[in-house]
């Protein structure tokens, strides 16, 4: 990260020239890019800026980069004016609760699509796939008529099973299968090991970084989720974080400091989630790739 | 995909043919849990919907039948159809270049870096984890009239004008807000896919003198070309579909310069409740995606590459 003036070193001068050459490039890559994530995280500056104003000085003009009056407590304030631990805890429970089906359910069909041969295969792959292609906004509609009808709005299983069983996880976890080699499988077949065995112990262990991006991405998505537990829940007692955030726009005006409030503390589930599971996806991806040589 | 399937039956030696091999009968239960969900709540959904799209069905009355009036209706009669559907292909098509472009180039500049991946990559990836409601609001914050946005654009002279009061501009700030919201998926995928190609690959490349330049085109993209390949197909469905960012920051407007057919979708079902005329739009965006993603398979043939 630092450059040298000089080199003292008595090497050849084009070596020196050469190495020195190599710590600009790199302290150019990391400004570069350090400029670049600064201005990404610029909006997260700005949504805390705003959590901690008066709602007057929120739309004050002109603009002014940091608060006038700090009000802290505007985050205490958001937290206790709405049963925003309900809303946490049912997020919590609707993520998890989506994430863990679709794991199991996504490893065992995208194993089948991606090493089984059975007659049919191409077609109902194409066909999960294709669902993939569904605009979400149309089949909410048909899924309230059936969810209503199995008697399931406003519970966790009404929340949780209509959106677990996306072919999206069948479809990202297959691509990843069909990049590990399949000697492991026959060597694992010699010895007798049966299908399930060798996903288990085989298959899922070698695609972890895969399955820790899914289990990511489902979990996000779920957390985010507003358009289905809007219409799956009928209380407050169900009711998941972005609802909640919702309410702080009333007829009587819009809380934008309130808003922007609970948005920070909503990030943060999500936050310790990604620095935990990056340790998997990225541990796995150095144990994989120095696998069998690929 | 067929060609990786014909190799392997070439390999095995014929077995005997009976009625459900064992193979089969371990795919079937494999495939078991994820075929019901996908019938309940996958098949019987989508059925139901295009079965709506050839009613008029306005909520609280009986569906009543009547054929393919909806959809002769769309593409004759609808004066703003076709504005919808240019809207809508103008930002898949750019916004799908740029995602990939940008996230590709953020994961490949990542990569190369020796200490602090870890940092950029939760960097890049944190707005995926805010609620799309949130985003938007911080960002309607942004683009409000005298707000940051306008300060910035005054302090640097750019003379540019409000970008959500714009109807040239306003699909702008629409594609900035999706692309800061979403380009951490592909960047983390991408970066996923590069930590993977073997470090040989790369060192022969370099003993035979190839450039960084040349190890990217030759190497690293090939190698990591199905990764691309899902994460282009992916971004292209779900841009066809886009509709949160533009319900919370412009509700297609200024005038209809950012309605898009999941707007539209939405606003023919839920504000003006003509249920089945929202269908048949829907089926429009299916066929739609449908026809991308043929193309795109059918394309992935010259440029992505299989470990077989």
């Amino acid at each position: 990260m630092t450059t040298e003036a000089t080199s003292r070193h008595p090497h050849s001068q084009s070596q020196s020239r050469h190495r020195i050459l190599r710590r600009i490039g790199t302290f150019i890559s990391y400004a570069g890019l350090s400029l670049i994530a600064l201005l990404f995280l610029f909006p997260f500056f700005w949504m805390v800026s705003n959590a901690v104003r008066s709602n007057t000085e929120v739309l004050a003009v002109p603009v002014r980069i940091l608060p006038e009056e700090y009000q802290w407590g505007n985050f205490v304030e958001a937290l206790v004016s709405l049963p925003f631990g309900t809303f946490l805890m049912n997020s919590f429970i609707v993520a998890c609760g989506v994430t863990g089906i679709v794991l199991v359910v996504s490893c065992l069909s995208a194993y089948a699509f991606a090493r089984l041969r059975f007659p049919g295969r191409e077609v109902l792959l194409l066909t999960y796939l294709s669902t993939l292609m569904i605009p979400q906004v149309m089949l909410v509609i048909p899924l309230f008529l059936v969810v209503s009808k199995l008697g399931w709005i406003n519970t966790y299983h009404g929340m949780i099973l209509p959106v677990a069983f996306s072919s999206f996880g069948t479809f990202l976890l297959r691509q990843f299968i069909l990049g590990i080699p399949k000697d492991l499988d026959e060597a694992a077949m010699m010895d007798g090991a049966s299908r399930l065995r060798i996903l288990i112990t085989v298959i899922v262990p070698l695609a972890m970084p895969a399955i820790g991006l899914l289990s990511l991405f489902t979990f996000i998505a779920q957390w985010k989720s507003f358009l289905w537990p809007l219409i799956a829940t009928s209380g407050l007692d169900k009711a998941t974080l972005p609802l909640g955030l919702t309410l702080f726009q009333t007829q009587q005006g819009t809380s934008w400091n309130y808003i922007m409030a609970g948005a920070t503390i909503s990030m943060v589930p999500g936050v310790v989630l990604a620095i935990v599971l990056q340790r998997v996806i990225y541990r796995g991806i150095t144990v994989g790739s120095g696998f069998g040589g690929r | 995909m067929s060609e990786s399937a014909v190799a392997e039956i070439g390999l095995r030696p014929a077995q005997p043919r009976r009625l459900l091999k064992p193979e089969t009968q371990t795919a079937m239960l494999f495939l078991l849990p994820s075929f019901l969900g996908f019938m309940i709540f996958m098949a019987l959904p989508i059925l139901a919907s295009l079965a709506l799209s050839f009613t008029n069905w306005q909520l609280l009355t009986t569906p009543s039948f009547v054929g393919f009036q909806n959809y002769i209706k769309l593409f004759t009669v609808d004066p703003a159809f076709y504005t919808i559907l240019g809207n809508t292909l103008f930002f898949a098509v750019e916004y799908l270049a740029v995602n990939i472009i940008v996230s590709l180039t953020l994961a490949v500049w990542i990569s190369s870096l020796k200490r602090g991946k870890a940092i950029f990559r939760v960097i890049f990836f944190l707005p995926t984890f805010t609620p799309t409601i949130a985003a938007s609001v911080v960002w309607l914050l942004i683009f409000t009239p005298d707000g940051l946005a306008d300060s910035v654009i005054r302090w640097l002279g750019l003379g540019l004008p409000n970008f959500l009061l714009s109807s040239s501009w306003a699909m702008q700030a629409v594609v900035l807000v999706t692309l800061w919201a979403n380009v951490g998926y592909n960047v983390v995928m991408f970066n996923a896919a590069l930590d993977l190609v073997p470090k040989h690959y790369l060192e022969a490349a370099m003993i035979d003198g190839a450039g960084p330049w040349r190890r990217f085109w030759r190497i690293r993209l090939p190698l990591i070309s199905p990764t691309v390949f899902f994460a282009t197909v992916m971004t292209a469905i779900t841009s066809l579909q886009v509709f949160d960012e533009i319900f919370a920051m412009t509700r297609g407007g200024p005038g209809s310069a950012t309605a898009t057919l999941g707007f539209a979708i939405y606003q023919k079902g839920f504000t003006n409740f003509q249920m089945g005329y929202a269908s048949a739009l829907a089926w429009v965006m299916f066929v739609m995606i449908m026809g991308l993603t043929i193309l795109q398979f059918h394309m992935q043939r010259k440029w992505v590459h299989y470990d077989d």
